[in-house]
């Protein structure tokens, strides 16, 4: 990494028979191949998002195009007025953090049991990234039907054997069932994170506290948990910035019914059935604010990372 | 895959003589297996439940030891009637395939431009791509819709080939850019001195190098494309329908068919569980932005 960085210094005397190019000509030159991907970023992700800001200043319903007048910010307060739109941003919020510090405490949890020897650890390791490693379409469906069936799920059925209540999951408690649908696909994620984090601790300082008569909690307490600080962080992040656009598992488990529609879910029902094309980029342009908040945190905390391996290396 | 799991603290730990502690680390590697048990589950049970018939797969208490048969195959594949699963399926492969491949393509240069042969403020341009990662799909997918609705691209396989490649480049440039960022600048110097032109230096120094953790992006992208739902089931209709958006006519229970979804939503992750486990060790600088190795 150090060296990329004084790389353009050492770069330039090689060919001296030729006349050096002017110095304009060779900053093109070097940007040159980065503009195929900076522009088509630009056209296919920024252009979109500032049509949507333009939209959601409009009252426009594509079932009655000729009615669309500018309103303001008309479409924004009504989403934050509405009590069904204004839930949603509730839902949102409460799905998210759910499922973030539920998935990040079982994550850790494996994590610290991984970072040991023994028999078998690969194919624990393995099983254990099976469940982010499914479709998620198909893990909603496999959580809906086949493992939530009152009936015949699978749930259900392991709770015939211990004689215990056969409840219908999905109808008495619907963002649960979603959310434990996400927690046990997002769990490995964040497992794999912190795993890296515990593996790239300090190790000799360790042992150096072992050797100095520091109990397993105290070196956990004392020495892991503030290195791993910053990886929690990370994946507490990443994982809401996926989760607060998830939309596979609430489409597919609850058709947004029961009280589970989320913001992503009401910004695709609002446009895609309703037509309500000012309100969905309002709602549209909500979870992006939400986003950045959560992003300009995210940046800090990857910026801090980079830059720690910029100067390690 | 195991060796590479194992970290630095196990090896020392290995000649430390077996103490009290012995005892109690079985007993942890036991919760980490039964732990695995519990998580790897219900994908057991998808798994075993494709094959028992329609019968078998809904009974209270659940029938484990019942008579194998590739019914719910058959009934997916649709030779007993109902929609093929063909289509969506070569679908989901040509736009993983076609967008990890426009991936590949865009960020390869601009990777290098960000590591190897650094603009001025590569790592501001860096941040940018990052940044565009955390606006969420929802944020153009209206102007997207209204775009493709009135140039006739709805439908199209190949409006979804340049929605993925958006949602993918991010995390190729960082994820190359930090492996083509260990390729040492010395012995692209050494070769320069030799006389070596730029793709003699590509092809000779930089791509071997680079190649595992091109093909572990190209193998990352490759898995976010195949999931993604939410632009497909908006973007495409009879034609250009995806493997998810097929998965999508499950959601209402059709009477008994649970084998036939069990059936169905392992065909449809098994091209994700082989890319997830050749990629395993990159999985977490992928999934991280390149931020964590």
């Amino acid at each position: 990494m150090t060296a990329t960085t004084t790389a353009p210094v050492a770069a330039p005397p090689v060919r001296t028979e030729q006349k050096p190019p002017s110095d304009r000509l060779r900053a093109w030159a070097t940007r040159a191949p980065l503009l195929p991907a900076l522009i088509f970023m630009i056209a296919v992700t920024q252009l979109p998002f500032v049509a949507t800001l333009v939209i959601s200043f409009f009252d426009w319903n594509s079932l009655y195009p000729d009615a669309r007048s500018f309103t303001g910010f008309g479409n924004y307060t009504e989403v934050l007025t509405d009590a069904a739109l204004r839930k949603s941003v509730w839902t949102t919020i409460l799905l998210t953090v759910t499922v973030v510090l539920a998935s990040l405490v079982l994550g850790l949890g494996l994590a610290l049991l991984l970072d040991r020897k023994f028999k078998g650890r690969g194919l624990v390791r393995t099983l254990l990234i099976a469940p982010f490693l499914v479709v998620p379409v198909a893990a909603a469906l496999l959580w809906k039907h086949v493992l939530y069936n009152p009936e015949y799920g699978l749930l259900n059925g392991l709770l015939h054997y211990v004689g215990g209540p056969e409840p219908d999951w999905i109808s008495n408690t619907p963002l649960l069932a979603v959310e434990m649908s996400l927690i046990w696909q997002w769990t490995p994620f964040m497992m794999l994170i912190l795993l890296a984090g515990l593996q790239s601790r300090d190790h000799a300082q360790i042992e150096a506290a072992k050797v100095d008569g520091a109990s397993g909690w105290q070196v956990f307490r004392y020495l892991t948990l503030p290195h791993l600080r910053r990886y929690l962080e990370l994946g507490a992040l990443l994982g809401s910035i996926y989760i607060v656009q998830n939309f596979d598992a609430v489409f597919t488990i609850t058709s947004g019914g029961l009280g589970t529609a989320n913001l992503p879910y009401t910004v695709y029902q609002s446009f895609y059935q309703a037509h309500e094309n000012g309100l969905a980029s309002a709602a549209g342009v909500l979870v992006v604010i939400g986003s950045i908040i959560i992003a300009t945190f995210a940046l800090r905390v990857v910026s801090s990372l980079f830059r720690e391996e910029v100067s390690r290396a | 895959m195991t060796a590479t799991a194992v970290p630095a603290r196990t090896r020392s730990t290995e000649g430390t003589p077996p103490g009290p502690r012995r005892p109690r680390g079985r007993g942890l590697g036991l919760v980490a297996w039964l732990a695995a048990v519990v998580f790897f589950l219900p994908i057991a049970w998808m798994a075993l439940t494709s094959f028992h018939s329609e019968e078998d797969a809904a009974t209270n208490p659940p029938s484990f030891g019942a008579a194998l048969t590739l019914d719910g195959y058959r009934e997916f594949f649709g030779t007993g009637g109902g929609a093929s699963p063909w289509p969506a399926l070569i679908n989901s492969t040509v736009a993983s395939l076609a967008s990890t491949l426009l991936v590949l393509l865009l960020a390869l240069p601009a990777a290098y431009a960000l590591s190897i042969r650094p603009v001025k403020k590569w790592t501001d341009v860096l941040f940018f791509f990052l940044s565009t990662k955390m606006l969420p799909i929802v944020a153009g997918l209206l102007p997207i819709y209204l775009f493709a609705k009135n140039t006739g691209m709805l439908d199209n396989i190949w409006l979804l080939v340049i929605l993925y490649t958006s949602m993918n480049l991010p995390i190729a440039v960082w994820m190359m850019q930090s492996f083509l960022s260990e390729v040492p600048v010395a012995i692209i110097e050494a070769a320069q001195i030799d006389g070596a032109k730029l793709p003699t230096i590509l092809a000779r120094v930089v791509a071997p190098i680079a190649l595992p953790g091109i093909a572990a992006t190209a193998l990352i992208c490759f898995i976010f494309s195949w999931n993604e739902l939410l632009f497909a089931r908006v973007l495409t209709g009879v034609v250009a329908e995806t493997a998810p958006v097929f998965l999508t006519g499950f959601i209402t229970s059709q009477g008994l068919f649970l084998a036939k979804v069990c059936a169905a939503s392992l065909v449809v992750s098994l091209p994700v569980l082989a890319a997830g486990f050749a990629a395993q060790d990159k999985l977490v600088q992928g999934l991280s932005l390149g931020a964590v190795k």
